[in-house]
């Protein structure tokens, strides 16, 4: 069914198609229409064998997950920016725990100073927490990839949290046409939870033991490699996805002329569709640049970056974060892919806490990287001329 | 194999002579073991849950220091919405600090959604695990590693937190104190609360061997005194109305029970101990007073 709908409805419809049993969130700007649309979802009875709370903050949200997940129960929710980093405690124990909590991130700044627009830097920070995490470009791929999220979550092969980052306001209040999903194709691909183990009196297990220096390390072992198994899982969950809906998303990376290319730009999220556009405009002047798209984060595709980035002379990478006192984090990530290959490196740092990011720039930054007029290593886009008041 | 061992233990490391154990041993017989525990990071965390030697012969979940109000929520809803309701009930075991201090957020989440759980709050008076720092369930005068006793200072100043009103305010129908001192009292206040559907709150005296500065003989003893000289008293309500106390028949002075803890002695000596003992005197009566507890 084609319908014009705003992101965070695209979201909250797939949500329901996926039948979770335990949904608990907190309102956070540019989050909360999600919520709210699966809030009244739930009023009206149309969630099913769900319960859906609103809890005493993000930190309680997520516990109240960890509960219901340990106990056999599908589990979403949706938060971002201040709501992710006050969850960053529970998400981390959870992943440790193998919880397959499903949650949406609507990427927004950090504070201070207090920002409600959109960058990465949220979601970055839990970069190590052991979630799976992607990022979306549009509306229709974030509808397409909550059903994906669930099948790889809830993987025996992984049993770990995913985080679907979607951009703050850029998506989540954007109006697009999407085709919504329909029950059955839902059922089809999703079958419903089974855990490994759950809490029941029939079995009674010990759920979050405490691990001596003898056994410690073996239980991180294993989540990385239930990191590992998702680059196979999730890759043939894209697969099927595009199989059974004909929306081929692509892999863990999509690479866009990038053979031949001399330069190839990269970026995540929905700054994408811009760099394209460049990037094929600059094609038809000859130019010899391509694109590189990072859908997935973690498990970090590191063969598919690399390959994509064999032949680069220069890479451009277009970030969203800072890792202060380093530079953009998805640059480490790419030159951590690129170890032992020798192109040159640059990273910009856009659209910080919702900086508008306006076609030219990124027209001047490909430009002039292309034609060897800035230096290598990281820089922050345009800013305004300041003058710094503790030095 | 009797059932205590199945539902706790054996197995567990706790000190000898630890309140908690004795608690949480009433607790899961009263239930049957057909219960579900979420327990907050702790002394009785510690000592049970350590991998591949579990002491817990009933579900158990351990997640957090500060989050088991929520988990067990989390539980509640699992078990709702999968139509399992009937397995078991849903019970928190969580410390003094971990309700009072830093988990109150949930745990007042978990209250005011009126989930379908038992909250057990193990009231050894201080963080025990980490080794006897104050709590808001700390009594004045404690010697605690955060509240030590010093030229100036007679150990902790300010009050016990009344986390019984707290609960009472968030208007959940059931809402008790306990007393390791009491195994039988224990046992009716869980079945009772079993009964009830929604929120439990109860609160229960469990004396700490290492932090308290007691002999392992002398826990029942020490819980017994606090509720004869009404620093504990025992106390009952349903649905916010106080329905039943613990009468004292004859109310002892607070030294008796100050005197035979570590943590206390230095009030015994100490230039500002008198002020204390007589501030924990006037907590005395006024406990005896607002809950009518003398006979
Ligand atoms: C967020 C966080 N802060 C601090 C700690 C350290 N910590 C673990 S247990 C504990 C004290 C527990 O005290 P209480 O809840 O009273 O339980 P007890 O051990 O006394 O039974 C502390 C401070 C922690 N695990 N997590
Ligand atoms: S330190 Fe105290 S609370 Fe902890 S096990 Fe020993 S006696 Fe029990
Ligand atoms: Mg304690």
């Amino acid at each position: 069914m084609r319908k014009v709908v705003r992101g965070f409805y695209s979201i909250a419809y797939s949500v329901k198609l996926c039948r979770p049993n335990v949904i608990a969130a907190y309102p956070i700007t540019p989050q909360t229409e999600i919520v709210e649309n699966l809030a009244s979802m739930y009023a009206n009875g149309e969630l099913g064998e769900c319960e859906y709370v609103t809890a005493e903050s993000e930190f309680g949200a997520a516990s109240i997950l960890v509960g219901a997940s340990a106990a056999g129960a599908r589990t979403f929710t949706a938060t971002c920016s201040q709501g992710l980093i006050l969850m960053s405690e529970v998400l981390i124990n959870a992943a440790g725990m193998r919880l397959p909590i499903v949650l949406v991130n609507t990427n927004r700044a950090l504070s201070a100073p207090l920002s409600i627009w959109n960058d990465h830097q949220d979601s970055m920070i839990l970069r190590d927490a052991g979630l799976m995490q992607i990022h979306v470009e549009s509306n229709q791929e974030a509808h397409d990839m909550v059903p994906v999220a669930f099948k790889v979550a809830e993987n025996h092969k992984v049993m770990l949290p995913f985080m679907i980052n979607m951009d703050g306001y850029k998506l989540t209040h954007a109006y697009e046409p999407i085709d919504l999903l329909d029950q059955e194709t839902i059922d089809e691909f999703l079958p419903s939870y089974d855990p490994p183990v759950y809490m029941t009196t029939k079995n009674p297990l010990t759920f979050g033991s405490y691990a001596p220096p003898q056994y410690y390390a073996e239980f991180r072992v294993v989540m990385q490699n239930a990191m590992d198994r998702a680059r196979k899982e999730l890759e043939n969950a894209y697969k099927e996805w595009a199989e059974i809906t004909g929306r081929d998303w692509g892999g863990h990376v999509v690479a866009e002329n990038v053979e031949d290319a001399e330069l190839v730009a990269i970026a995540m999220g929905s700054l994408t569709g811009m760099v394209r556009d460049v990037v094929s405009e600059l094609r038809t002047q000859g130019k010899k640049v391509g694109l590189l798209k990072i859908r997935t984060l973690r498990p970090f595709p590191i063969e598919e970056v690399r390959k994509a980035l064999k032949n680069a002379e220069k890479i451009l990478v277009f970030e969203r974060a800072v890792s202060f006192g380093h530079e953009g984090p998805v640059g480490m990530e790419v030159k951590s892919a690129c170890f032992g290959l020798t192109p040159e490196f640059y990273s910009f740092a856009v659209g910080l806490g919702g900086r508008d990011i306006p076609r030219e720039e990124i027209v001047k930054i490909i430009g002039n990287v292309y034609e060897g007029k800035v230096e290598q290593g990281f820089h922050f886009g345009t800013v305004k001329p300041f003058e710094e008041v503790i030095v | 194999m009797s059932s205590r061992m199945s539902f706790f233990g054996p197995g567990h490391g706790a000190c000898p002579g630890c309140g908690l154990t004795i608690a949480t041993r009433n607790v899961l017989e009263a239930l049957e073991g057909k219960c579900f525990v979420a327990n907050s990071t702790g002394c009785l965390e510690i000592v049970s849950s350590q991998y591949d030697r579990s002491a817990w012969g009933v579900p158990y979940i351990h997640s957090l220091f500060e989050n088991a109000g929520a988990v067990a929520a989390g539980i509640d809803l699992a078990l709702k919405a999968l139509k399992r309701k009937d397995e078991g009930k849903v019970v928190v075991f969580a410390g003094d600090g971990a309700t009072a201090d830093i988990g109150i957020g949930p745990l007042s989440g978990m209250f005011d959604r009126n989930h379908d759980v038992i909250y057990i709050c193990l009231d050894n008076e201080a963080y025990q695990n980490t080794g006897n720092q104050q709590s808001g369930l700390t009594p004045p005068g404690s010697n605690t590693t955060t509240t030590p006793v010093g030229k100036l200072l007679p150990g902790k100043l300010g009050k016990k937190k009344d986390m019984v009103s707290i609960a009472v305010a968030h208007g959940v129908p059931y809402v008790a104190t306990a007393s390791v001192a009491f195994h039988a009292d224990i046992r009716r206040k869980v079945k009772k609360a079993a009964e009830i559907e929604g929120a439990k709150y109860i609160q229960i005296h469990t004396p700490c061997v290492t932090g308290w500065g007691i002999d392992g003989k002398q826990t029942i003893e020490s819980a017994r005194l606090a509720y004869e000289t009404a620093l504990y008293p025992i106390v009952e309500y349903e649905n916010g109305e106080l329905i039943r106390v613990r009468k004292i028949k004859e109310r002892k002075p607070v030294e008796e029970y100050l005197k035979i803890q570590r943590r206390f002695r230095h009030l015994f000596t100490h230039p500002r101990g008198k002020e204390v003992i007589e501030i924990l005197q006037k907590i005395a009566d006024e406990n005896a007073a607002r809950f009518n507890l003398d006979i």
